[in-house]
């Protein structure tokens, strides 16, 4: 068989796995809110900083 | 010296509270200082300056938090020891707020998670119940300033999922969409060779089942809008919509087929998107606003019921039965029609009747559901349950029943009608044409007609322009419901405006000196003496005479319902009633004044006025040009006067207006032919709000409740209105060129289908050619207006 075939069913189900990972994501919540993580991601240094001096254990 | 507080940026006076170096306004400011502080959780003060609220002291509105049943139902979940709940705390506003929710688990070892979602000013916490019961919870959020609103709504509330499924179809169109074009594109230049010509099928048969759940999953609601259309007898916009998905896919799955052609796949699946594309775009809302409510967000979830025992118990709403004893302590709610057993006080009723006077009430008198008590707390009996009180009544009258946007027809609906039967008409009539001079393209023609003409551009143009006006509405401090009311501004041509908490702001007065003057000494006594009470009227007197100063009092004695008293020296003040201070004068029942008199010697009152919001003579003389104005106002007629001053004398003023009235004054006039727009703030104007063509609500703090309307004002902006009005009417004549526009790419396209040239890669072309320059158009112009707006 021609390897276009291949190519084509390869690049088509590559596009489906992501159509699904975006379904997922989805369903997961994760376009509810499209703002607050774009705030808490920059949180993390001051985090982490924070918890050099304090004697609490954050699970990493 | 000018110093703001630490904490919440409040100017701290003259007697800051000095803590660690720092200034705060008050010990409540200090308090959350101390608590961020030993926790490590000063960085709260680094992302935003000045972020805090000064904490609220009074924690007995959270008693009913202890009620199993209540705790049930604010609760996500729980299984005993993990409990989940999700508190809509309004004071959530920038990111430092996010991240000291986001560290609760610091505060307190029973939290085991929270997470902040910002555009819905909610957070999500997880917490542990055997080490922190739901009460403590709130109390520790209020403790730092974040107090949680919890009214009856949350009682009854659905938990519901929210609405997914627009993004699920344009993801399924634009995934379509995409691979449809990158497999029609070898076939675009026809060039016969005989690598295509081999792989051919095989492609348009991929695009085929890529098609297949755009048309009959992500295009589905233009079909059912369409047929929901049909059969009421309207040709909405989605008519030619359907018919040219419709008959793209038809004709393109009998093009290959039969081995035509490529078919028109890719302009279908492009369609499909670029038409969510535009639903999404329009569908913005403000999560943390909400244009639904009634009186059940406005009442508390629970109240306290004393047994014939003698003991207190804490009882959700619903479960008040007649003859209920309820205990209602000082700024909480009546939840129902009843009977004053014991303790007196005044009750502030403006939010129900629009009456800026809170009325006395003594023992024995019937007290209304919805008003607030100030001063100590009562002891009630209920004389209804709460589904039967008045207040609650209101909100069966029918017009809740109705959605306003049912009978509305939008500008592009309504265009829709002629374009349809136009389109319809030169297809029909290309078609006949061919059939005589070449039967076999007239089938072609027919379809091609109708696909070329789905009005793709023209359907794009009302969502991105109202889409983006709303965006530019809602950056300047007016949120409105959805992107129709825009579209209902520009019509309006009648404007009726209530009195109190709309045009004059709730709580500050103009405040005028009747009588003989006061030397410094005696003024700096009295606001000493001032200074004690707690009475509304005595701290607005109070700001205004702090300037003076004060001197140390000798005593202060409170005589409830009639005055207070202050003596220094050998001076002694009297403020209070007319009696009291012994005023010979009559007073005037209309008006609110304040007596004072000096060693027994009657010297004078301050009497309080309304005091108007800023800008609002300015808005009312801009208004009058163009739209009909009144006043109704369920207050008194002592500010007739004054207000006949400061409105254009075509004002029409109305007082003593009961909310029925209000509801029917709108419904007379809308039947008379006029569109009017009601601009109110309390449950008084609910019903009016409703009645309206577009019912306003101004609000001092939008994150507060406002009654159900259409939208939602911020106070401080009300001088913009007539600004807005006139954005609204331009942002529909942007439609209307914009229709133009697109008619433009629609004769272009015309062309080519009627002399039975369309081929798919002019199909293609024009398609997302035409929407795109209309997007780009009405975003360029409608930014121009919002410009203009700051």
């Amino acid at each position: 068989m021609s390897v276009i075939y291949i190519l084509i069913t390869v690049s088509l189900v590559v596009a489906i796995v992501f159509f699904v990972a975006f379904v997922t994501a989805v369903k997961s919540g994760q376009y509810d809110d499209s703002y607050t993580p774009s705030v808490r991601m920059l949180f993390e240094d001051e985090l982490v900083d924070e918890e050099k001096n304090s004697d609490q254990t954050n699970n990493k | 010296m000018e110093q703001a507080c630490f904490h919440c940026g409040t100017n701290c006076d003259n007697d800051p509270v000095i803590f660690d170096e720092k200034y705060f306004c008050c010990q409540g400011c200090r308090t959350v200082y101390e608590i961020f502080a030993e926790n490590d959780l000063t960085s709260y003060y680094e992302f935003e300056k000045n972020a805090g609220k000064t904490p609220k002291s009074d924690y007995t509105t959270y008693a009913p938090l202890d009620n199993p049943s209540i705790q049930e139902k604010l609760l996500e979940f729980d299984n005993g020891t993990t409990a989940v709940v999700n508190f809509y705390i309004p004071h959530i506003h920038c990111s430092s707020c996010i991240w000291i929710l986001e560290n609760l688990n610091r505060l307190s070892r029973g939290i085991t998670a929270s997470q902040v979602n910002f555009p819905k000013k909610s957070v999500r916490i997880t917490f542990n119940k055997n080490e922190l019961d739901l009460k403590s919870l709130a109390i520790l959020l209020t403790s730092i300033g974040y107090e949680p609103y919890i009214s009856l709504e949350d009682y009854e509330k659905p938990q519901r999922d929210p609405e997914r499924s627009i993004i699920y179809k344009l993801g399924v169109a634009g995934f379509a969409f995409g691979n449809v074009m990158l497999l029609s594109f070898p076939e675009y230049f026809e060039i016969d060779e005989f690598w295509l010509n081999h792989y051919k099928p095989f492609f348009r048969y991929i695009m085929f089942a890529m098609s297949l759940p755009v048309v009959f999953y992500a295009a589905s609601d233009y079909f059912i809008s369409a047929w929901k259309g049909i059969r009421s007898r309207i040709l909405n916009i989605d008519v030619p919509i359907a018919l040219g998905i419709l008959v793209l896919f038809i004709r393109s799955l009998a093009e290959i087929i039969f081995d035509l052609g490529q078919g028109f796949f890719d302009s279908l699946t492009g369609l499909v998107f670029f038409l969510l594309l535009g639903r999404f775009f329009q569908q913005k809302t403000y999560n943390f606003l909400s244009f639904e409510r009634d009186f059940r967000s406005y009442f508390p979830i629970g109240v306290t019921r004393i047994l014939n025992d003698g003991t207190e118990e804490q009882v959700q709403l619903y479960d008040i039965k007649e003859r209920d004893r309820l205990l209602i302590r000082n700024a909480e709610l009546i939840p129902v029609d009843s009977i004053l057993i014991k303790g007196g006080g005044k009750i502030d009723y403006s939010f129900v009747t629009g009456e800026s006077e809170a009325v006395r009430v003594e023992s024995g008198e019937k007290l209304m559901a919805g008003g607030k008590q100030t001063g100590r707390a009562l002891e009630i009996e209920a004389l209804k349950s709460v589904s039967q009180s008045y207040l609650v009544q209101l909100w069966g009258n029918e017009i809740f029943e109705k959605e306003k946007e049912e009978g509305f027809q939008g500008i592009t609906d309504r265009i829709s009608k002629y374009f349809t039967i136009v389109i319809i008409g030169i297809a029909i009539f290309a078609a006949g044409f061919w059939l005589m001079i070449d039967p076999g393209k007239a089938l072609n023609v027919f379809t091609a007609i109708l696909i070329i003409a789905c009005p793709c551009a023209l359907a794009l143009s009302a969502p991105f322009t109202l889409g983006n006006m709303l965006r530019i509405f809602g950056r300047s401090g007016f949120y409105l419901k959805n992107a129709q009311v825009i579209e209902r501004l520009a019509k309006i041509n009648s404007i009726v405006f209530d009195k109190t908490g709309t045009i004059t702001s709730g709580d500050k007065n103009d405040i005028l000196w009747e009588g003989n003057d006061l030397s410094a000494e005696e003024k700096q006594l009295l606001s000493a003496t001032l200074r004690n009470s707690n009475h509304p009227l005595s701290r607005q007197l109070y700001d205004m005479l702090s300037e003076y100063g004060i001197r140390p009092l000798d005593s202060f004695t409170e005589h409830t319902g009639l005055g207070i008293e202050g003596r220094s020296g050998d001076q002694e003040v009297k403020v209070g009633s007319g009696n009291f201070v012994g005023s010979s004068q009559v007073t005037s029942a209309l008006k609110t004044s304040v007596h004072i008199g000096i060693n027994n010697h009657y010297k004078g009152k301050y009497t309080f006025f309304n005091r108007y919001r800023s800008g609002v003579a300015a808005l009312f003389r801009s208004l009058s040009r163009n739209y009909e104005l009144a006043v109704l106002s369920g207050d008194n007629a002592s500010e007739r006067e004054n207000l006949s001053k400061l409105l254009p004398s075509k004002t029409k003023l109305f007082f003593d207006q009961s909310p029925d009235e209000k509801l029917n004054y709108i419904k007379f006039h809308q039947q008379e032919g006029a569109d009017v727009m009601m601009v109110g703030d309390g449950l008084n104007d609910a019903g009016a709000l409703r009645q309206s063509n577009v019912g306003v609500a101004i609000s001092e703090n939008v994150n507060v409740f406002s009654p159900a309307c259409d939208a939602i004002l911020d106070a401080t902006k009300l001088d913009n209105l007539g600004a807005y009005l006139k954005a609204s009417k331009k942002a529909v004549n942007i439609i209307k060129i914009s229709f133009l526009l697109s008619f433009l790419y629609n004769a272009v396209g015309l062309y080519f289908a009627v002399t039975g040239k369309l081929s798919p890669v002019i199909a293609a072309i024009l398609m997302p050619l035409s929407s795109v320059s209309v997007v780009i158009f009405t975003n360029l112009t409608t930014n121009l207006i919002g410009r203009k707006l700051k």
